[in-house]
């Protein structure tokens, strides 16, 4: 086969085909369906295999890139699969809530001539095929006699628990909710990505061997300081997430109908409050919803909305388009489906009916002034400039902060902002306690926290004196099958390729 | 319907939170026994659990009114006013089992070590106040214990009250035990005899704590009350739980529930409290014509 080079591969990059958004916005199924086998035939087709590979570097969990997508070519989509979950067990999840254009895409080679390669629509579409097949890897695991206690099943805690377990450790996973899967399960949409999806996904960590105990408040039901003193963990990884949602500070935060986004998400998707009174929780939202702040969770926040029948969903955000912290292809979305934006735009009060409940917001007219520190132009107000928009429910998506759950039952270094004080290798202040994610960098993504989790993995195989693989230099031939440690030390892990 | 994936529902523990004595205090009162090793190891004075009772329920927050290490089990002590808690007033008998039950929730109470003390229970707040006189009383304090009930018959736990209290006043709206009043009337009474008290805990539906606040107000006697606001999760994510203290926000869930009275403003509590009313009456009266209600035909639930 001739070498692939920019001029001979497929010039445009293949469109995913999404539903019509008067469609759906009328329904929760997914907006994005996913390629076809020939969509990502000709896709795959479009990745040079360039010697460099620096989307394997813009890969938070250096996931093989040009591996898989070789196997795509190939038309082995089962390895593909493989290579794929030799780094990532959440292939259909990350494919879908990656934000891929500031990561692997774009440091791709081929996007410095054509639109770069579409990385995270073929790892769905592998992940999607795996789901379909039921594909598994029935892991053949060594146990090491080490045991690893994981806090919080969100991505992060996903990650690291996976890596631990395949370790031959054994496992334990605690969250504090009845379901687990963190912010995958109670944030992120259905019609961004299925719970069906996050359970299936999830059920690959389990067939590892790890077990998950939720309703399980760690900090409150025992502590960190428990679980390695009493309680028999040789390691404990804290991926407990951000929480604690931030309000302004102005006037009528407290009226009924004002809610932070972590509140509505999770009534809607975790809690199902848009089947009440089928389901028992309710949500009560208005005819005029206003979204304050413009990030992914904002678009979550707004497009749920307008599904769940809401006549108008307006976005206030104090400065432009342009600084918008949500992907560009959510703020399309969000706008297509009937999303009103205010750019430069304020609230200063919330105003009632007199009967405490939201009535409208009294706003302000901003400008862009000078480049602050993170080097965004600060927003102004414009003097004089206020005005009464209608609404009669606000919700904040303007970030979170840290949980006080952690600093108030151990005591683990906390920086000043309360999030947990941590080095690159995830160590925290006492020895064996490793943690990632938003509890020590803040609200971010979920890839970076599984990052974080991979990265607190290796950190803790250091600590416990196992060796990785990855410094084995195992032989390509012996990558799809082992993912161990090392075979005199009997903590390797042999996968079985399933059929 | 999505559930837990099977894998995950297999890893559960088949044995936890199993209902293992019940108790019923009136036509509406109900006290639950569940087995919860754990957590009765770990709860203290003044925390508070998340209960669900089946797998498309809501997340409701209940003070824990008593816990035994022995028995490995907490009580919960719930009031029967809505779908949720008249559901389980039906299916929660013994041997059946909660769906969800989380916890110890929130920042244990504080007990100082004082010299006299009144603790102070009206309604549903009777029982979650008991676990603090019972601690204060193990601390070495004088324990004033004042509880408050609309009638004799609906008295409950006086004599676990009698056993931690060195003085107990029964307050009953219609006189029919103790003193005819309000258990502000008690604040008063025992405010009176013992001038010295150094702090009064008061637990019970938001008015009455705002008015045992404003009973110790003009004595300046530190008053804590325990506030049980609307939440969802319970671990400071949703902050549907945030009250103004002090004129400052503060989420229930993780910097309470039990703050300062003097400084809680309960006017906004109330308000927020009925944020869901309407929603309340709908998932009430749907429930009460359904198939599951067993409720007397005869009595409508909600008039």
């Amino acid at each position: 086969m001739a070498k692939k080079t920019i001029r001979n591969i497929p010039q445009d990059r293949t469109a995913m085909p999404v539903q019509k958004p008067e469609d759906r916005v009328c329904n929760f199924s997914e907006v994005a369906l996913g390629y076809s086998v020939a969509n990502a035939l000709n896709e795959a087709e479009r990745c040079i295999m360039c010697p460099q590979e620096p989307c394997v570097k813009g890969c938070p969990v250096q996931i093989d890139i040009p591996g898989f997508i070789q196997k795509i070519c190939d038309q082995n989509i089962r390895g593909a699969y493989d290579v794929l979950t030799e780094a990532n067990l959440l292939p259909a999840i990350c494919g879908r809530v990656c934000p891929q254009e500031s990561q692997c895409e774009q440091v791709c080679v081929v996007g410095d001539h054509l639109e770069p390669v579409a990385i995270g629509r073929l790892e769905r579409f592998v992940g999607d095929a795996a789901v379909a097949e039921g594909w598994t890897n029935e892991p053949e695991i060594e146990p090491n006699g080490r045991r690893v206690a994981v806090v919080g099943a969100g991505p992060a805690g996903i990650a690291c628990a996976a890596d631990m377990a395949k370790a031959g450790c054994e496992v334990v996973i605690y969250d504090a909710l009845h379901r687990p899967g963190g912010v995958l399960s109670y944030g992120i949409p259905e019609f961004r990505l299925p719970n069906s999806i996050v359970d299936d996904e999830f059920s690959k960590v389990i067939q590892l061997g790890v077990k998950v105990e939720c309703n399980t408040l760690v900090g409150r039901l025992f502590t960190i300081e428990q679980l390695r003193e009493e309680m028999g963990f040789d390691a404990v990884f804290i991926g407990t997430g951000a929480g604690y949602p931030s309000f302004m500070g102005i006037p009528g935060e407290s009226l009924n109908g004002v809610l932070s986004a972590n509140e509505f998400l999770t009534r809607c998707n975790l809690m199902q409050a848009g089947e009440f009174p089928r389901k028992d929780t309710p949500l009560h939202l208005g005819r005029k919803v206003v979204v304050i702040g413009s990030g992914n969770t904002a678009m979550d926040a707004m497009r749920v909305s307008l599904r769940l029948g809401a006549e108008e969903v307006h976005c206030l955000y104090r400065r432009t388009r342009t600084e918008s912290p949500a992907r560009a292809e959510e703020v399309n979305h969000a706008e297509e489906e009937g999303v009103i934006f205010h750019w430069l735009t304020a609230p200063v009060e919330i105003l009632d009916d007199g009967d405490s409940n939201v009535r409208a917001l009294r706003c302000i007219r901003m400008e862009l002034g000078e480049p602050d520190q993170s080097g965004r132009r600060r927003p102004v107000p414009i003097e004089a400039s206020e005005y009464e928009f209608e609404a009669d429910t606000v919700i904040y998506a303007i970030g979170t902060n840290a949980n006080p759950i952690m600093g108030q039952t151990s005591d683990l270094e906390l920086n000043k902002w309360g999030y947990i004080e941590a080095d690159e290798q995830q160590q925290t202040s006492h020895a064996g306690v490793f943690a990632g994610g938003d509890i020590v960098t803040g609200a971010a993504t979920v890839i970076l926290a599984m990052g974080a989790g991979r990265q607190a993995a290796r950190s803790m195989k250091a600590y416990l004196g196992l060796l990785d693989p990855q410094e084995m230099g195992v032989s390509e031939a012996d990558r799809p099958r082992i993912f161990g440690i090392d075979a005199r030390q009997r903590n390797f892990h042999r996968v079985r390729l399933g059929v | 319907m999505i559930g837990l994936c099977p894998a995950v529902a297999e890893s559960r523990d088949p044995a936890m939170y199993d209902i293992v004595a019940r108790e019923d205090f009136s036509e509406s009162t109900f006290l639950l026994e569940v087995k919860h090793p754990l957590l009765a190891k770990a709860a203290k004075p003044g925390q508070f659990v998340i209960v669900m009772s089946q797998a498309d329920g809501e997340r409701i927050p209940l003070t824990i009114a008593d816990f035994s290490v022995e028995r490995g089990t907490v009580t919960l002590v719930i009031q029967a006013v809505g779908k949720t808690t008249m559901e389980m007033q039906q299916r929660c008998v013994v041997g059946s089992a909660l769906y969800a039950l989380v916890g110890p929730m929130g920042t244990p109470s504080h007990i100082g070590k004082l010299g006299k003390v009144a603790c102070v229970g009206g309604g549903l707040g009777v029982a979650p106040v008991y676990p603090q006189a019972r601690a204060f009383k193990e601390n070495g304090a004088y324990v004033v214990g004042i509880i408050g009930f609309r009638s004799k018959d609906l008295i409950f736990w006086q004599d676990k009250f009698e056993k931690v209290c060195d003085e107990l006043i029964i307050c009953t709206d219609d006189g029919s035990a103790g003193i005819k009043g309000l258990v502000t009337d008690g604040i008063h009474m025992a405010i009176d005899k013992h001038p010295d008290i150094e702090e009064v805990v008061a637990i019970g539906p938001p008015v009455m704590m705002k008015f045992c606040a404003e009973a110790t107000r003009p004595r300046d006697i530190k008053t804590t009350v325990s506030l049980n606001p609307i939440m969802v999760d319970g671990t400071g994510m949703c902050g549907g739980c945030r009250v103004s203290v002090g004129g400052e926000m503060r989420f229930c869930c993780v910097d309470g529930p039990d703050f300062d009275g003097h400084q809680v403003n309960f006017d906004e509590l109330m308000r927020r409290l009925a944020r869901f009313r309407d929603d309340e009456r709908v998932a009430l009266e749907r429930w009460s014509r359904s198939d599951n209600c067993r409720m007397g035909t005869e009595e409508p639930a909600i008039e």
